[in-house]
């Protein structure tokens, strides 16, 4: 049995050690451990949730589409160089929703430019009046706009050896099929590149419209831009070839590039929150360590202890899975503090019934952890149900703040039944195993209350 | 030993007001804003700001710039340190700047946008219905798991039934305070409000497991027969533990109350009053019906019925 003790205590101790070590530094990336993820309320940044328009789509081909809308957007996004984006494709029912978000931008006009690009390009030539309009071909016997989505995704800008720049693509076979279409059409004239009703424009200011020498088929190639101006496009068009438009409904009309959510922080807010969440915890932990000292004594030092081993295994779980914590897993964090407490305090409250009806003090911690087991188990599962709906529906109550605190909570709740259970348990097997705090006034109980109580 | 169960028309009664005071208030709101709750822009749809002055600005300046600006319609919240909170009809992240560089110079101060958030309101009406699914789900969940952990006792329905109605009964008097707060002082409830509701849910049925589990431990021990004796034991036996729980998290809610940012002060009113409301029901209300339950005593209920001789 004591064997076991501080064997338990060495996997204790060592399990502690390695917490400590992988959250030490918290803010920073050292030796490969990365710091603690901070959501857009904490860090600063942006968060965009858009609905996708599938109805031009292939049925049964949409989830593979989404996924490559994902894909193009992530990779868009990295080469902006923000790291801890996040992508993700929501189906519900018939519909998709791209999330997105962007922690620790500070350049939202960049951020929103960025937005623009996720609709379709399209091409667009004169009519004789010399307005642009959307140019077309048939394919299978349907008339179809030619668009960015039937680009490949290799065009790429390159400079030949006199310096001038050039735009190489390719397109795919629907593509091909109207590239020859309209180019047979336009030979000599000019073509542009429209997103929604904006013609794309150069460094110059002046709309990129290239004048149609050749009939293109498969491959192309666009001159007579600046170098600048090519790499900018080659970057769009591979940006906008993403197949479906994003924006949103509404009445069944569908806005593109306008967004279902939004929401931008900006990193100073989130720097005060972060002080004024320190502060809070801080406060509230000394009282609550207070409490627990003046109420329970010896027992009450080991729960802080054992407390300070939940809070150090916490962040670590935090920051190794990693979890993005938020300004409301904060107050799951904290409220999972005040419940963790609420273990100990079953147990220590059915230790000092068993110590009042004289039994010794061993059997008191065995009789008391045993007895208080059914009501910590079968309370915590109510917590752990809520939790459950709210990670499972949080999502479609819109506000990613929802599961932030429902996961913070959840995982604080199942650790604080390790933490109240195992590691109170064997400091306290330790502590009277060892004899060094015999009396029980130190566990709570006046010897005149097992008189009375033992008759 | 605390006479909790003789108590129990008193709890009865402090019951039926709390939860009528709700009710009407829940009915004031209807009436006055088309809404049980001051509905928030997640369930509505709208644009909410933290706007940042450098300079000293009143709210009634702010407001009257707002409507002279065609914002009549936006509730404006005063969060400290020249912030405040701005709820209004959906615009657009050019607009929100052209707005706040206008009120900029009208009010002779730096304005700055710390905080922005829009929600389409073609989302938001599923918002609300999946928040009333989210709280239905918990509580039929919770009755299950109820009467799944007391299948050993005689009437396992009565045990999960009584938590629900516990359960129900807090999310009415929350529900009421905030719809009060809603039509008084314009504190509207967005998708937090319902996290917290069903973190509360889960807190309130975890207080009513553990004096359950007691009663149910007492039950099979059979010291006393009676079980409203019974019933009083356990709930004298965990008095301190109801207590001392509720007490460590006011602590640590009241630490974020007081010094926690604003933007989650409503969310830490609603654990807050979640914890305080209940620790009640679990010592004074859900042990209480049970042993009406049990002893068929449904007149006891009702408080302005006389006690039987």
């Amino acid at each position: 049995m004591r064997k076991g003790n501080v064997y338990l205590l060495i996997f204790i101790l060592a399990l502690f050690g390695f917490a400590l070590w992988s959250i030490v530094p918290l803010d920073r990336n050292i030796f490969g451990r990365e710091g603690l993820r901070l959501g857009l309320d904490l860090k600063g940044g942006t968060y965009l949730v858009y609905q996708a328009d599938v109805g031009d789509i292939e049925p049964g081909t949409e989830d593979e589409i989404m996924d490559g809308v994902q894909g193009v957007i992530g990779r868009r996004i990295d080469a902006l160089g923000i790291t801890e984006s996040i992508v993700q494709v929501q189906k519900r029912e018939e519909e998709y929703n791209i999330v997105i978000q962007l922690p620790g931008i500070t350049d939202i006009e960049k951020a929103k430019e960025m937005v623009g690009l996720f609709t379709v390009l399209e091409f667009r030539e004169q009519d004789a009046g010399g307005n642009w309009t959307a140019a077309q071909g048939t394919v299978n016997g349907e008339a179809l706009t030619l668009t960015s989505r039937y680009f490949k995704d290799n065009t790429y800008a390159t400079v030949d050896s006199y310096g001038k720049a050039y735009l190489i693509f390719e397109w795919n076979e629907t593509g091909a099929q109207l590239s020859k279409q309209i180019t047979t059409r336009l030979i000599g004239k000019q073509m542009a590149i429209y997103l929604g009703d904006e013609p794309l424009k150069g460094e110059d200011g002046r709309i990129i419209a290239p004048v149609v020498q050749s009939v293109i088929e498969d491959k192309g190639q666009i001159e007579g831009l600046s170098l600048v101006d090519a790499q900018e496009l080659s970057r769009l068009l591979n940006a906008g070839r993403i197949d479906v438009p994003l924006g949103r409904w509404a009445d069944k009309v569908f806005e593109p590039s306008v967004p279902l959510y939004e929401r931008t922080v900006d990193a100073t807010l989130g720097q005060d929150s972060i002080q004024k969440s320190i502060v809070a915890a801080v406060i509230g932990i000394v009282l609550l360590v207070i409490f627990m000292l003046v109420y329970y004594r010896l027992p009450g030092l080991v729960a802080c202890l054992s407390l300070g081993i939940y809070g150090v295994l916490l962040l670590a779980i935090f920051k190794l899975v990693p979890i993005t914590l938020t300004l409301p897993g904060v107050a799951g964090f904290v409220v999972s503090l005040g419940m963790a407490v609420d273990a100990n305090v079953l147990i220590f409250e059915r230790m000092k019934e068993e110590l009042r009806e004289g039994r010794s003090l061993a059997a008191a911690v065995e009789a008391g952890f045993n007895r208080a087991w059914p009501a910590i188990r079968d309370s915590n599962i109510t917590t752990f149900i809520a939790c459950i709906i709210l990670i499972w529906l949080g999502g479609e109550l819109g506000a990613l703040m929802v599961r932030g605190f429902a996961l913070t909570l959840l995982i604080g709740v199942a650790l604080s039944m390790f933490t109240a259970i195992t590691v109170t348990r064997t400091f306290l097997r330790l502590f009277i195993g060892s004899r060094t705090v015999t009396n029980l006034t130190a566990y709570g109980v006046t010897p005149r209350q097992i008189v009375r109580n033992t008759k | 030993m605390i006479d909790f169960i003789g108590k129990k028309r008193w709890f009865f009664f402090i019951s039926w007001i709390l939860v009528i005071i709700g009710i009407v208030s829940l009915v004031i709101s209807q009436i006055q804003l088309g809404a049980p709750l001051q509905l928030g822009i997640d369930f509505t749809g709208g644009t909410s700001m933290i706007l940042q002055f450098s300079s000293k600005v009143e709210q009634s300046q702010l407001r009257e710039e707002m409507a002279k600006l065609g914002y009549e319609e936006a509730r404006i919240q005063d969060a400290g340190e020249n912030n405040f909170i701005i709820y209004t009809r959906e615009i657009s992240s050019d607009e929100a700047r052209e707005l706040t560089e206008k009120l900029g110079t009208e009010l002779d101060s730096q304005v700055e946008i710390i905080d922005y958030y829009l929600v389409s309101g073609t989302v938001a009406g599923q918002t609300a219905r999946n928040a009333i699914i989210a709280v239905i789900i918990a509580a039929v969940a919770m009755l299950l798991y109820i009467v799944w952990a007391f299948r050993r006792m005689p009437k396992p329905f009565r045990w999960g039934t009584c938590a629900v109605i516990a359960l129900v009964h807090n999310v009415f008097i929350i529900a009421g305070i905030f719809s009060f707060l809603g039509w008084l002082a314009g504190v509207a409830i967005d998708a937090l409000f319902i996290t917290g509701l069903l973190a509360v849910v889960g807190y309130s049925i975890n207080n009513t497991v553990v004096v359950f589990d007691r009663i149910r431990e007492n039950v099979l021990r059979r010291i006393r027969t009676d079980f409203a004796e019974t019933v009083n034991d356990s709930l004298t036996e965990t008095l301190g533990r109801c207590l001392n729980t509720a007490l460590t998290t006011i602590f640590v809610l009241l630490a974020l109350f007081l010094f926690g940012g604003a933007t989650i002060h409503y969310f830490v009113i609603v654990l807050l009053l979640g914890v305080i409301i209940g620790t009640y029901d679990s010592l004074c209300f859900s042990g209480q019906l049970l042993v009406v339950w049990e002893k068929r005593q449904w007149r006891e209920l009702w408080p302005f019925t006389k006690r039987p001789a």
